[in-house]
């Protein structure tokens, strides 16, 4: 039973849509175009002379094995930076929605790390972990571990995870705030009533009427972790030790912008688009069934 | 209201030209902040002073690859700087980019300003000729690997500060001493590929890619898998393994650990002579950067690392004139002794280091000539003139990468040097195509 508001007529409606239209127009559709283009050429750097090679610059990726593994790089970094910014986000939510007293003061701290560019937000985390002067490295050799993200990678990919989740945590919580703030009250009374406990009453129905919220924010926070994260990566580990860290998008970001290669860059763009493309395809055709809204 | 504005508009605009008309404006972008920013801005400023037709405008870009990419923006959207600081690594782009770049020769003939090319000392305008040796772009700061050696440090591990070093199989032998004698961080390095395999090549004279390091052609290979980059690597490794190598990161990070007095050898630029004088808390000096023995009587040269100054194409023939001018002033010997003295860079010319040797700086701060000596004590060789190879920050990138798969001991040096070979010639051969 879904409720339907239907203009009358035609030109209201296209000019309520006119803004967002033009605006994926110009910042979208147009760059996308024109990645696509230039993917199918080898320029040089100052566009003095172009050659074209038609598909040659996805046969050239497609047949490095490094540029293959960073598809695996990418799930793993994809996969841990989503869960470690939803979960916590949610915990957090339910701690906040709970408060009485002090609750704005809360919120405000909670949201604060949303502010910070990605790029500083690695800086940050950089200088806790450096393996000489970092605060948290310190502490940890104090109890005998021996913290070295540039030479071990699990270490340099748990880091980059964590630097890129930590400010993600604050979007997220914003948003299953409002969501638990909007489940009705009679609900969990009347469970409340029937004896359900706080997390047996969160389980069974704070949850699943977060789900709509829960599925947008996994969209989002996937796309996030594979467009967003290459100022974080970049100031922390440049993609290593060896290719531990290159995501993909990184390798976009370094092969055009540090290494000149924008015909390489410009295929490896179009490449990412068809796969968050169809990741996206998935998650509404396969997760969404799941959603009840 | 409308009108006033539109007056007030068109009066500023009518009357901010005048005011710059006088003198040509010339823009010059570098990759130097702190310090060195200072003394760019301070060279700057005496050419203004010194001269009423020309102002340089030095605007900072970034670290190099960043000022190189604003310059290489800034040419597609026609709205280039007449100067532009290029990183040695950078070379070989900006001497493809025919078109986008004037030849510094060209630029100095047209304007008449005083230039002498063989001034500069040859393995500094070995890196900017073409082979017909035309210089192309004007070198401004060179340095050099050498060895730095905290005195404190070996004696506290019971070594004797002033053993020899001059040798790989010497350094082993003091590597062992100084782990034996408590030392946590025996061996540390800044710019692993530069130092361990680009000038490694260059000092024991075998090459480091084919067609002369790639001066001769973009058709080049690389060939740092050969049996003495290879023999180097895997002495590294087993030190690496023992504890006695230290690895620290990609770039410069190992320098904060030998400032602070934790490490006891350290193998870095001549120009981190600035900031270990000014941190140190111990008694350091330099040497000569090692050779191996078994592979040479007499080392080659080493080469250089640095930046040059390109002037790109699209402005007018005044402007250019004044490019001239600032580059013979920056290229005076005074200009380069005081640089050389302040930044720890080396002396570019000769004349240079020969105002610096005979205003007794030597003396007052031994060692700071050593990189020069190693660099000026035998003519160049196609092995040791330098590097002119295409996509070539890429290639350091996987140079590290494959490094720090030698160190993590996942791959043994040859392994990883074959795998680099491979990786590499990959993207020069796209960078023959892009250039063709």
């Amino acid at each position: 039973m879904e409720k339907r508001v239907t203009f009358r007529g035609w030109a209201l409606p296209l000019l309520l849509i006119a803004p967002q239209v033009a605006i994926s127009m110009v910042f979208f559709f147009y760059p996308a175009a024109q990645a696509i283009w230039q993917s199918l050429f080898i320029p040089d750097p100052f566009g003095l002379s172009t050659q074209f090679v038609g598909l040659g610059n996805f046969e050239f990726l497609l047949n490095d094995k490094f540029y293959r593994a960073s598809f695996g790089t990418t799930a793993i970094f994809s996969i841990l930076v989503t869960l470690c910014s939803m979960v916590p986000a949610l915990f957090l939510a339910v701690l906040a929605d709970r408060l009485i007293k002090g609750s704005g003061i809360y919120r405000t701290l909670l949201i604060w790390p949303y502010a910070v560019a990605p790029a500083v937000a690695g800086v940050l985390w950089m200088f806790m972990f450096n393996t000489r002067v970092g605060v948290v490295s310190w502490y940890l050799g104090q109890f005998g571990y021996d913290w070295n993200h540039v030479l071990n990678d699990a270490e340099a990919m748990g880091l980059v995870v964590v630097a890129s989740a930590w400010g993600r945590i604050s979007y997220n919580f914003l948003f299953f705030l409002a969501a638990l703030q909007s489940v009705p009250r009679s609900v969990i009374e009347a469970a409340a009533i029937d004896g359900a406990r706080f997390w047996k009453r969160f389980f069974t129905i704070v949850l699943p009427l977060l789900s709509p919220t829960a599925f947008f924010l996994l969209v989002v926070n996937v796309v996030y972790a594979f467009f967003e994260t290459f100022g974080v990566i970049h100031t922390i580990t440049a993609g290593g030790p060896q290719q531990a860290t290159t995501i993909l998008v990184y390798k976009v970001f370094a092969d055009g912008f540090v290494g000149q290669d924008l015909g390489s860059s410009s295929a490896q763009s179009v490449i990412l688009l068809v796969v968050v493309g169809l990741l996206t395809v998935i998650q509404f055709k396969y997760v969404e069934k799941r959603v009840h809204y | 209201m409308k009108k006033q504005l539109l007056g007030a508009i068109a009066a500023s605009t009518i009357m901010s030209p005048i005011a710059a008309m006088a003198q040509t404006e010339i823009q010059f972008w570098h990759a130097f902040t702190g310090r060195l920013g200072e003394l760019v801005a301070a060279q700057v400023a005496d050419f203004n002073a010194s001269q009423n037709d020309y102002v340089v405008v030095a605007n900072h870009k970034g670290n190099y690859s960043e000022t190189l990419n604003a310059g290489i923006a800034a040419f597609r959207a026609k709205e280039q700087p007449h100067i532009l600081m290029v990183f040695e690594v950078g070379t070989a782009t900006m001497m493809a980019a025919k078109g986008a770049v004037r030849p510094v020769y060209e630029v100095m003939a047209e304007s008449g300003a005083e230039f002498d090319p063989d001034a500069y000392i040859g393995a500094v305008k070995g890196y900017y000729t073409t082979t017909d040796g035309d210089m192309l772009s004007l070198p401004f700061n060179s340095s050099t690997p050498v060895l730095w050696v905290n005195r404190d440090a070996m004696a506290a591990a019971g070594v004797d500060p002033d053993t020899d070093l001059s040798t790989w199989e010497q350094v082993g032998d003091v590597l062992d001493q100084l782990k034996a004698g408590g030392e946590d961080c025996p061996l540390v390095t800044a710019w692993q590929s530069w130092i361990h395999l680009e000038n490694f090549s260059a000092y024991h004279n075998v090459p480091f890619a084919s067609q002369d390091n790639g001066f001769a052609g973009t058709d080049t290979e690389l060939m740092l898998n050969g049996p003495a980059q290879v023999a180097h690597l895997s002495a590294m490794s087993d030190w690496a393994k023992e504890g006695k190598f230290i690895y620290t990161g990609r770039r410069n990070e190992g320098g904060a650990n030998f400032r602070s007095g934790e490490c006891a050898l350290f193998t870095e630029s001549s120009a981190g002579y600035a900031g270990i004088k000014a941190e140190a808390q111990f008694d350091f000096d330099v040497r000569r950067l090692p050779y191996w023995a078994a592979l040479t009587n007499e080392p080659q040269n080493t080469i250089i690392g640095g930046a040059s100054l390109w002037v790109m194409e699209g402005h007018d023939s005044a402007e250019y004139k004044g490019v001239g001018e600032f580059l013979s002033y920056l290229s005076s010997a005074d200009v380069q002794a005081k640089w050389h003295q302040d930044t720890g860079y080396l002396p570019i010319t000769s004349q240079a280091g020969d105002v610096t040797r005979a205003s007794g700086f030597y003396d007052e701060n031994p060692g700071t000539d050593v990189a020069v000596m190693q660099m000026t004590a035998k003519q160049p060789t196609a092995n040791s003139k330098g590097l002119r190879l295409g996509s070539f920050d890429q290639i350091r990138g996987i140079i590290d990468e494959e490094l720090e798969a030698i160190w993590a001991g996942d791959k043994t040096a040859q392994e990883a040097m074959d795998s680099a070979k491979e990786r590499g010639d990959a993207l020069l051969r796209r960078f023959e195509q892009a250039s063709r």
